[in-house]
């Protein structure tokens, strides 16, 4: 059966990308605990609007674990304390009544609040613009199974492309670091046969972006693939370094033998 | 009658005698030519990088903060294609000819038959581009079965096949934003599309972080921007998903066809109260091998809801597989529109489990006895763990509960065989026409729709079109028509902003969702459907008195969004009703109790309703008019649908 908890929020509230932010304390009453922890805040911002005041803003979309459009640092842990789920996924069973939950945005320099919840990500596009790609075209591509890939490559390559993008590894990071994400990508290329041919460039220019976007450096806490809500592995990271440190040494045209 | 322009000559040499009949853009001429492309997912993605990757220049729009959000993110089961690898029969004639049987004979067949005809390049396509889909320990591609299908031609990546297809495809048109040839706008909404005598040339935004009103200037305008299935508030679609840009343009001359075929998905999690934001499917692939049951008597059912019994108290012998029961030959793989009324029918009967009542059992014990709990968990794994977070009981140990929810909509914006709207250079793709599904769409061909849409047919046919413009000359973004459609769309958000009453946005829309899911969901009839009509046309008006949105216009604000999409829903739900009442037949998702066969089945009505229905709008409060597209089979033979 379902229960009910009445909880303190305690929200970070930031008019736009040039106020200043503050925590705000709400209550938030007769939360039933099958409810996910987007739909408490919709019921939160429910009553907000009836009162005239703005809502809590916050991004969110397919509500289904997918997307990665959700966020959220919920006591101090990114998508909150529930282990391999998004905030969209995370229910109220995993509260207890009269708790106070502080929900905070993602924090790290290189996304930058836009309002309340709400921060821009574009850097993680950018980072995906320099090299995330095989450079190949619509049309004139050989039939698929003439690349046989053996399963177990295949599921490796899945795992790592299974990456939402959401961005809590680098909210999870003492450094803001986006070393999980990139290597996630470039894993994926890096196992694929479709890959092989831009492999080190790829690397090397996804490296470069990251960088320029100002995330921090790897120090391989982990605490990445310990908050990561689909399970990307640190693995990943292991497998980046070598192809960047084979970029340094290597022309890709001399590992394409 | 509108003219759909299919092609003559035979079904199979259509689409390549077209191709070799279109006008061709010289390479050096296409870079004078820009195209608009609104909506970021399978259709929008694939369409901006190909064209791009031709020489055009391409401008993106997507509401999201990035084009990897596009709900085709969220598709779980697979893709179709007519590849045959299984050497089971399939050919492309085959997925032609199920798709065409699976829309209940209300789709165009040329359409449907360029879509089968291209699906396998699709699968090389994507497989080129890095996509991991499932493979056997051989390293060739593995398939699956589907419903509404006998021959297992369904490619996939677990239950993750949208999000592997819609990344390829986001990685190519990231490629094309590298090289400068696609500039990208996130966070921006389509509010208006620019007409200049007659042509569609460009759109005005909403930059949702500062609510700055733009306008972009274009030769040809691509709509990519999904279906309608949030008119009922709950549905599976993503909380953004909207029908404003297809409805704005709707008013800017573009017909509307087939409203009232919507898809109402059999398997998804049940509705548990009124806090609910969405519904959540669990992927028709589960049907491979979880088997539908109810308990066979409405005693034993009340035991299951009030938590008297537990599903596995229930006797083999008391349990009613009613999908194999009813369809042998099909089984539990019947298509959605069956499997969805059946599971209604035994509900209403009082058979229904779950403390609601409302919902049937997906039971995965037999195929866990045969394959093994670890073959389960590495087909469904990601599902099954979906469905334990949102309702805490784990489906390894006891049945699923499922019930039908709003997934998908067949309906949309008229396009002809070219994919161009009733407005010139106005184009529609992906979910967000009409085209190749007819009344009900099978699984695992939205992707294929979206992604033959944008990567090999709007290449062909915009370039046509462009070529047939006979100028190379850029279009002045200064024309007064732009200042016009601005200044049109700044006092609609004035309007919305000045609404100061007691009902929040979505207090309307939960409303809306009820009216229409209540009369024009599941099972429609002529009487329902006049009440609906009232009941939204009160509710509209309620909205424009009494709806309250906060805010100002130069912000992030959600108030102002979802208000300008829920106004347009709201004038949409009623062209549904319109639409429903009209058509007074059944046929896939469009089930008109008044005409059902004896085994109460959708029972068409060739002679009158072979027909698409394309809607125009007449201006506010008007009722709209109208047009008929005769639908002409030459291939196939019109017969009442049967999975038995």
């Amino acid at each position: 059966m379902s229960k009910e908890l009445n909880l303190t929020l305690k929200v970070w509230r930031q008019r736009n990308n040039k106020a200043k932010g503050q925590f705000v304390t709400i209550q938030a009453n007769n939360i039933a605990d099958d409810m996910s922890f987007l739909e408490m805040l919709d019921v939160v911002n429910e009553d907000l609007t009836r009162k005239g005041e703005d809502p809590i803003y916050f991004d969110h979309d397919c509500r289904e674990g997918i997307c990665g459009m959700c966020s959220l640092v919920i006591n101090g842990r990114p998508h909150g304390p529930k282990e391999g789920t998004t905030t969209c996924q995370l229910h109220m069973r995993s509260f207890h009544d009269g708790q106070t939950i502080v929900i905070e945005p993602w924090r790290a320099a290189a996304f930058p609040v836009l309002k309340d919840l709400a921060v821009d990500r574009t850097a993680f596009d950018r980072i995906q613009q320099a090299g995330g790609y095989v450079n190949v075209n619509t049309g004139g591509v050989p039939d698929a199974n003439t690349i046989p890939i053996p399963k177990r490559i295949a599921d490796e390559a899945f795992e790592s492309a299974t990456c939402i993008g959401c961005g809590a590894c680098v909210a999870a990071c003492k450094n803001a670091s986006a070393m999980l994400f990139v290597s996630a990508k470039v894993s994926q290329f890096a196992l694929l046969p479709q890959g092989q041919t831009e492999r080190y460039e790829r690397a090397q220019a996804m490296v470069d972006q990251m960088d320029k976007e100002g995330f921090g450096s790897c120090t391989n806490t982990g605490a990445c693939e310990a908050e990561c809500p689909v399970g990307i592995k640190l693995t990943n990271i292991a497998r980046l370094n070598r192809e960047y440190l084979n970029a340094k040494i290597f022309r890709q045209e001399d590992v394409h033998s | 009658m509108l003219d759909s322009k299919v092609p003559a000559g035979p079904l199979a040499q259509k689409w390549s005698n077209h191709k070799f009949n279109m006008k061709l853009v010289n390479p050096a001429n296409k870079r004078k030519f820009t195209i608009i492309v609104v909506g970021t997912g399978l259709a929008g993605a694939s369409a901006a990088a190909s064209l791009a990757e031709l020489g055009y220049n391409v401008k993106t729009f997507c509401y999201q903060d990035s084009p990897r959000r596009a709900h085709s993110i969220a598709a779980q089961g697979g893709i179709n294609a007519a590849k045959n690898y299984q050497n089971d029969g399939d050919s492309v004639f085959r997925l032609f000819y199920d798709t065409i049987k699976g829309g209940d004979y209300r789709g165009r067949e040329g359409n449907t038959y360029r879509l089968a005809e291209v699906s396998v390049n699709i699968i090389d396509q994507c497989v080129a581009q890095g996509v991991p889909f499932a493979r056997e320990y051989g390293g060739l591609l593995d398939n699956r079965s589907f419903g509404g299908a006998q021959v297992s031609r369904t490619f996939y990546a677990r239950g993750q096949t949208g999000q592997q297809l819609l990344l390829g495809a986001y990685s190519a048109l990231n490629r094309q934003i590298k090289k400068g040839k696609v500039q990208s706008y996130t966070r921006h909404e389509m509010l208006d599309i620019v007409t200049i005598d007659g042509h569609a040339k460009g759109i005005i935004t909403r930059d949702l972080v500062t609510g700055k009103i733009e306008s972009h200037a274009g030769h040809a305008v691509l709509l990519c921007t999904g279906g309608y299935g949030n008119v009922y508030f709950l549905s599976t679609n993503a909380m953004g998903c909207n029908v404003t840009a297809a409805w704005r343009a709707h008013k800017r001359g573009a017909f509307f066809a087939n409203p009232c075929y919507t898809q109402i998905h059999p398997t998804c999690i049940p509705v548990t109260g009124d806090h609910q934001s969405k519904l959540t499917l669990m992927s028709e692939s589960l049907r491979n091998d979880g088997r539908v049951w109810v308990p066979k008597t409405v005693e034993l059912s009340k035991k299951l809801q009030k938590g008297e019994l537990k599903a596995a108290d229930i006797k083999e012998e008391d349990r009613d597989y009613y999908l194999e029961r009813k369809y042998p030959s099909f089984g539990n793989l019947v298509p959605r529109d069956v499997a969805s009324r059946n599971a209604k029918e035994v509900v209403d009967e009082g058979r229904g489990v779950g403390k609601s009542g409302v919902a049937v059992f997906l039971d995965f014990a037999d195929a866990i006895k045969r394959l093994g709990e670890d073959t389960v968990r590495a087909k469904y794994g990601n599902l099954f763990d979906m469905y334990y977070q949102i309702t805490d009981e784990n489906p390894y140990k006891q049945p699923m509960r499922i019930y039908p929810a709003v997934h998908y909509t067949m309906g949309g914006v008229w396009v002809d065989y070219n994919l161009m709207t009733t407005v010139s250079g106005l184009y529609a793709l992906g979910e967000c026409n009409f085209s190749d599904h007819g009344a009900n769409r099978l699984g695992a061909s939205a992707l294929m729709q979206g992604l033959s849409d944008g990567y090999f047919v709007i290449p062909y046919t915009v370039g046509d079109y462009l070529a047939n413009l006979g100028s190379f000359a850029p279009v002045d973004q200064n024309h007064p028509a732009f200042e016009q459609t601005r200044k049109e769309v700044e006092s609609n958000i004035n309007r919305l902003l000045s609404l100061n009453g007691n009902k929040t946005v979505d207090d309307i829309h939960k409303q809306l969702g009820h009216i229409m899911w209540e009369y024009c969901g599941m099972a429609r009839t002529a009487e329902g459907l006049i009440k609906a009509k009232g009941l939204i046309q009160e509710l509209r008006k309620e909205f424009w008195e009494n709806a309250r949105v906060l805010g100002e216009n130069e912000e992030l604000n959600m108030s102002l969004e979802k208000a300008g999409r829920v106004a347009d829903f709201l004038e949409l739900g009623e062209l549904m009703v319109d639409d429903a009442l009209n058509r007074n037949e059944s046929c896939g998702g469009h089930f008109r109790l008044e005409s059902q066969t004896e085994e109460g089945e959708a029972k068409r009505d060739d002679e009158n309703y072979a027909y698409v229905s394309a809607w125009e709008y007449k201006g506010d409060n008007q009722p709209e008019v109208l047009h008929k597209e005769e639908l002409i089979f030459e291939n196939v033979k019109l017969t009442q649908r049967s999975y038995k």
